[in-house]
């Protein structure tokens, strides 16, 4: 019992100790090694930048929301059609079978390599970042709900066939919830991936976003500045991960990805 | 005076099956006649593989016969390939695996019954709470299946079955998974809750103990293509206690059994 209570705080006390062994190495690198502040600025350079940042927001909360939005936007593009082809492909076979090839094709390409085509195609605002962000998030979630709609239990669907349930009870009370929870894996990768897209989006074109800033604050050979909108872009990160995760263990109290681990 | 009933619960004449697929023909079932009365509690033992699961998914309408003909009070289950889902309606099926649904508590996997007939929502609760007592699951209405016991799962199985109070009660070796204990406490439930609910009872068991101690009339199959070897009828009173397991009597009907069985081998 005592056991564990205590692998249960022990995250909590862990991830804390971990962060300021992080900083305090990082700041003794900075002192020891006699970095050069361009390459590795001290902790409390970055530490006085993000001070600014919460000083005046308006400097960088445009920046963010803008991110956010093409996050958010590209990401629902990619879980309503990554349901829907998931969907599909998933239940006929033969089309299935017919797109396989082309699919795993369009997977491997390594798909942040098209960001400057749709840069010409969509031009430098917002369109083509959400396109990139939707074409990122797209093929997990996709992947997945084809694996989940597949994966429903044959015994499952025994008891529904002795029921004599109709086609949309099934659906309604075994398929929907069977897959769920592959909807939500294929969400949390999804997420990340479309942050990544808009990110990189923001890097090779236009004049917003907090993968502008980064660019920006490169050119202008401002590191403290670089690392702290890297820690914005992380806390976005996090934050995006978080929201869907929580709303994966509203909507699947019973998974066991939600019970086991607490966290994902 | 009621009168007593004309028709049998159950009948089965002439049964075969035949199942075909690419590599391999399986004659599993041949030249079954059976025939169930009301309120009888039947056990169907045989070997693994001799097709007595076969059997019961065809009481069930799981599987539809390739020749031959069942009949659940005297009406046909089948119309050519189409089931007759009035008569199915009046037939619980237990499976070994529970199948509890996890995404649903144990009150709504005994009610998913009740919900997919259009009952609402009161009369399914106070129904699965009902059940619950039954089968003594009271406390763990809203627990989650994973939350349960291998034994307590099987019976919010049983009682999802018993939900919309079928006449009939198929089960398939419900038990098989539970350790020793526990399923003589499962099997003296199952037999309390036969005779509740007056049931028309059919397992299908590897057990000769299980089988001895519960049915009224105990079929053995013979192996591969199952052929109905032998009818056994059990004479003791009811309601059994555990006991009996210990009586001579009890032993002769087991030794018997076991000996037809071990003579097909």
């Amino acid at each position: 019992m005592d056991r564990e209570r205590f692998m249960k705080l022990l995250p909590w006390i862990s991830t804390p100790l971990l962060l300021i062994v992080t900083v305090v190495i990082w700041k003794l690198s900075t002192t020891a090694f006699d970095i050069s502040p361009f390459v590795l600025p001290p902790p409390e350079a970055v530490a006085q930048t993000l001070l600014e940042f919460s000083r005046q927001p308006d400097t960088w909360l445009v920046h963010a929301r803008i991110t956010l939005v093409e996050t958010v936007v590209g990401f629902g593009f990619a879980l309503v059609t990554g349901v829907m082809v998931g969907a599909v492909l998933g239940r006929i076979f033969w089309l299935e079978l017919a797109v396989r090839p082309l699919v795993v094709a369009l997977q491997v390409i390594p798909k942040v390599a098209l960001i400057p085509l749709f840069v010409i195609w969509f031009g430098f605002g917002l369109t083509s970042k959400v396109i990139i962000a939707a074409i990122l998030a797209f093929f997990p979630i996709m992947l997945n709900v084809l694996l989940g709609v597949r994966s429903v239990e044959p015994g499952h669907r025994e008891v529904m066939r002795s029921l004599n349930a109709n086609r949309w009870q099934t659906f309604s009370s075994l398929d929907f919830h069977s897959t769920l929870p592959y909807v939500f894996a294929g969400m949390e990768v999804g997420i990340v991936l479309a942050l990544i897209g808009a990110i990189v989006g923001e890097y090779l074109g236009g004049n917003v976003g907090l993968g502008y800033m980064v660019v920006v604050s490169l050119n202008a050979l401002d590191a403290p500045r670089l690392f702290a909108v890297i820690i914005l872009l992380a806390g976005l990160g996090w934050l995006l991960f978080f929201a869907v995760n929580g709303i994966k263990r509203l909507m699947i109290p019973w998974h066991e990805s939600v019970i086991e681990t607490g966290i994902s | 005076m009621a009168a007593a009933p004309a028709v049998p619960e159950l009948e089965l004449v002439g049964v075969e099956k035949i199942f075909e697929t690419k590599r391999a023909t399986t004659h599993a079932l041949t030249a079954i006649d059976l025939t169930i009365e009301r309120e009888e509690f039947i056990a169907i033992i045989g070997q693994s593989g001799c097709g007595k699961t076969t059997l019961l998914r065809i009481l069930a309408g799981l599987v539809r016969p390739s020749e031959g003909a069942v009949r659940a009070e005297g009406r046909s289950l089948w119309d050519g390939a189409v089931l007759d889902t009035e008569t199915v309606n009046k037939l619980g099926i237990v499976f070994q695996d529970p199948n509890l649904f996890p995404w649903y508590s144990v009150e709504d996997n005994i009610a998913l019954p009740l919900k997919l007939r259009g009952v609402d929502r009161k009369t399914r609760r106070a129904r699965a709470h009902e059940l619950c007592d039954l089968v003594g699951l009271t406390g763990f209405e809203h627990a989650y299946p994973r939350e349960l016991s291998g034994g307590m799962r099987q019976r919010t199985a049983i009682a999802r079955a018993l939900s919309y109070r079928p006449a009939v009660l198929l089960l398939d070796e419900p038990f098989g998974a539970l350790d020793a204990m526990t399923r003589d406490r499962m099997n003296l439930e199952l037999q309390s809750i036969a005779a509740a609910t007056r049931a028309t009872v059919v397992l299908v068991t590897h057990s000769i103990n299980e089988a001895v101690f519960l049915a009224d009339r105990i079929v053995l199959l013979s192996p591969r293509p199952g052929r109905v070897r032998s009818i056994t009828p059990v004479p003791f009173s009811r309601p059994r206690e555990l006991e009996l397991e210990t009586q001579p009597e009890f032993q002769d009907i087991v030794r018997k059994l076991r000996h037809q069985l071990d003579e097909d081998t």
